[in-house]
């Protein structure tokens, strides 16, 4: 075991792959040379050389398009994507041809590319560097969506995405690469080598697409998350001195609805929460998927706490931010009526 | 190590190397001929691969693009130009002070924006990017109005929106900065072509960076503004880096940015960057050629980003580090300013003067700005604003929004 914070965990999945997979490359926009804007991808392009850790131009549709031929022609690229908010020019890319290839040539091309994009606010990005779009590429039949919430799950769900032979786009909150946060901006940063999930094996190891992590087993309410609000959400039930059952989904698609259904049935009431904006938010699917599944076993509406549907705004950004008050609120309406 | 037989464009020089612009085709001041501003594209095709150079060693304009300017204009531009700079470095500390969140300079680039901007007339509509400083300072937007946006206080013209140095002027006709590169660009093609479908003689000007000129949206411009001969002047500031990555990476290793105007049926001109009358000259050129007739033209500005990219930035991990003190067309201040008292028109004591004078100017709109807020202290701004203009009426899950967020505050 070695104590990494989430960019050292998500350097050491890829330097595993460079080493375990000659077809795997990296590409994207400052990774080679210069390691990345957020470094994770530091040193390896020293390690594998200029043709398998590739500076690309700044193209994102070129990113993803060639990034699909080169998976065609045999390689396994991860390409990066500098934030989620820059994903947009890839997006014709991504939706009508990376996700649909094997469906349209009933299997007979197919392009295991993994996408990496950082996302999520917290760090006075503004609206170009704070967006949590998950929700947009979950819409999307074909595509797998993976968002992890500290660096053990991080290399593993990695690994496991490059080793996918379908096509993974993988979040990373960019808030908790150096740390958990949980929510409140005034509080001393932690680092991840005072937190349990600091704790990161060396080698190779997979987490698996589509089972979440119970973060806290409790009996009074579910709260059911993914990334950053993982951290908020333990502190917002803590606070209030509730034994809430915290389920960190880590895989958006597939869906663990096992684990979430099982949670509600016991619990009765459950609380959604994301950073992105609330409506059609990943929460949206989950709220009607508990209500499906979970209706009878209901004690109180299902909740969501989410980013207000606005862009990211620069100077509000924490009256933005789906914090502690906001999942609270939300908290104390799915604990009503008692 | 296996070698592969993928080309990969190689970086000048890296850290700890010494700098070498070897790569770079200059032509002698003076050399370039200048066309007539009607001329058909296909008879200026050396225009987008030579370089349009007035300002010689000596700091004399010679050949046929000195724009004869006079010396008072001149010393409005160097003035513009000084400003941009000393702005610059002032936001920079106040930005490393924990005052502003993020900036940008535009170190060595001055005599773009503000050159260019000068060749223009007040009611054409620029499209900046995010380093085109010097077109808002040249436009006259008050100093006082860039730094509350800087602050996103409670003058800002955001209204706490918008990353620092996203501006916008509606008065300016500077359209608003997007922090998503080369989205700008057809934009301003679309601007220009509602000029001419309505008669008017006002054109569009835009800005993207080399490393920007990959994204599909600048080939959507050109392409555009070719087939509709759209009155529109389309800047690539070649500033030889994006972020870490060497202009190579952007496709300028086999060809200049200006030669794919060319390839579109756009006329294409390479300039001196740095060089104040040169860029004044070709962007007095390409606006003569749009308002004629001639349609659109895409300059290339060649130019060295002397500064990190941003204050997220450090260069020092991937360039050699004196690598701006050697950029062979040198600093755009420092030549116009040697022009000048070759003219007789200026001198290092009015030079050193007007440095005073616009420290002090800047010093004064900051303790100004500072009063109507920053973000940690003073006035702040109302965070309802945070729900309006998301539409022209807010709807109701924005008003319902509006008042969990107004309890949110209150439980706090």
């Amino acid at each position: 075991m070695a104590q990494m914070n989430m960019v050292q965990a998500l350097n050491s999945a890829m330097d595993i792959m460079l080493g375990r997979d000659p077809s795997v490359v990296l590409m994207g926009e400052d990774i080679g040379y210069f390691g990345g804007v957020f470094r994770t991808t530091e040193g390896l392009q020293r390690k594998y050389g200029e043709h398998r850790v590739l500076d690309t131009p700044i193209a994102e549709g070129g990113i993803v398009g060639a990034a699909i031929g080169m998976a065609v022609n045999g390689l396994r690229p991860v390409a990066e994507i500098q934030f989620a908010d820059y994903i947009y020019p890839g997006f014709d890319q991504i939706v009508s041809e990376l996700a649909r290839l094997r469906y349209r040539s009933a299997g007979d091309f197919t392009a295991p590319v993994t996408i990496r994009t950082p996302c999520g606010g917290g760090i006075r990005g503004g609206q170009t560097h704070s967006q949590s779009p998950e929700a947009m590429f979950t819409h999307v039949s074909g595509l797998k969506v993976v968002m992890p919430s500290n660096p053990h799950d991080a290399k593993g769900l990695l690994i496991t995405a490059i080793e996918d032979d379908d096509p993974v786009i993988f979040f990373e909150p960019k808030r908790l690469y150096n740390g958990p946060f949980d929510g409140d901006p005034n509080k001393p940063a932690v680092p991840w080598s005072t937190h349990p999930k600091g704790e990161v094996p060396e080698g190779h190891y997979t987490v698996p697409l589509g089972r979440a992590d119970i973060v806290r087993a409790g009996a009074q309410l579910s709260i059911i998350t993914y990334g950053t609000m993982v951290y908020v959400a333990q502190a917002a039930a803590a606070a209030l001195e509730l034994d809430a059952e915290i389920i960190d989904l880590r895989s958006l698609v597939p869906l663990d609805v096992d684990a979430i259904c099982s949670s509600v049935k016991k619990t009765g009431r459950c609380v959604v929460a994301h950073e992105a904006t609330r409506l059609s938010g990943f929460g949206a699917e989950i709220a009607a998927i508990v209500q499906e599944e979970c209706f009878w076993h209901l004690e109180a509406p299902i909740q969501r706490a989410a980013g207000w549907d606005t862009p990211y705004p620069h100077a509000f950004e924490w009256e933005y931010f789906p914090g502690q008050a906001r999942l609270a609120a939300a908290i104390r309406a799915a604990m009503e009526p008692a | 190590m296996v070698r592969s037989r993928l080309h990969l464009p190689r970086s000048p020089a890296r850290p700890g190397e010494a700098p070498d612009f070897s790569y770079l085709e200059l032509s002698p001041a003076g050399a370039v001929a200048r066309p007539q501003v009607g001329a058909r594209v296909r008879d200026i095709g050396p225009l987008a691969v030579e370089l349009v150079r007035v300002l010689d060693d000596a700091g004399d304009a010679v050949g046929p693009w000195n724009p004869h300017l006079d010396a008072a204009e001149l010393q409005i531009g160097l003035r513009h130009m000084l400003l941009t700079r000393i702005f610059d470095e002032r936001m920079q500390r106040n930005q490393r002070a924990g005052k502003i969140t993020f900036y940008v300079r535009s170190l060595g680039e001055e005599a773009v924006s503000v050159a260019q901007c000068m060749a223009l007339s007040p009611r054409d509509m620029l499209f900046p990017s995010y380093r085109n400083q010097g077109l808002q300072i040249a436009r006259g937007i008050p100093l006082v109005n860039l730094m509350c946006q800087l602050l996103s206080n409670t003058r800002d013209p955001c209204k706490g929106r918008q990353l620092p140095a996203m501006y916008h002027s509606a008065a300016g006709h500077l359209f608003s900065i997007s922090g998503n590169v080369a989205t700008q660009f057809p934009q301003a093609v679309g601007w220009a072509m509602a000029a001419a479908i309505k008669g008017e003689d006002h054109l569009a000007a835009s800005w993207l960076g080399e490393g920007s000129s990959a994204e599909a949206d600048f080939h959507y411009a050109l392409l555009f503004a070719a087939v509709y001969q759209a009155p529109v002047i389309l800047n690539v500031v070649n500033n030889q880096w994006a972020i870490s990555t060497f202009q190579g990476y952007a496709g300028g290793e086999q060809r200049s940015f200006a030669a794919r105007g060319p390839g579109y049926g756009i006329a294409g001109v390479r300039v001196d960057g740095n060089d104040f009358l040169a860029v004044h000259a070709v962007t007095q050129w390409a606006a003569e050629r749009a308002r004629t007739g001639g349609g659109p033209t895409l300059i290339e500005l060649v130019t060295y980003r002397a500064a990190a990219h941003s204050t997220s930035d450090d260069p020092s991990r991937y360039r050699a580090k004196d690598d701006a003190e050697h950029w062979p067309l040198g600093d755009p201040i420092e030549r116009l300013k040697r022009h000048l008292i070759r003219l007789g028109e200026w001198s290092e004591e009015r030079h050193h003067a007007l440095s005073a004078e616009l420290d002090e100017l800047v010093a004064a709109s900051w303790r100004e700005a500072v009063a109507y807020g920053t973000l940690n202290d003073g006035p702040k701004l109302d965070t309802d604003l945070m729900f309006e203009d998301v539409f022209k009426e807010m709807p109701a899950n924005l008003q319902l929004q509006r008042a969990m967020m107004r309890a949110e505050k209150s439980s706090r």
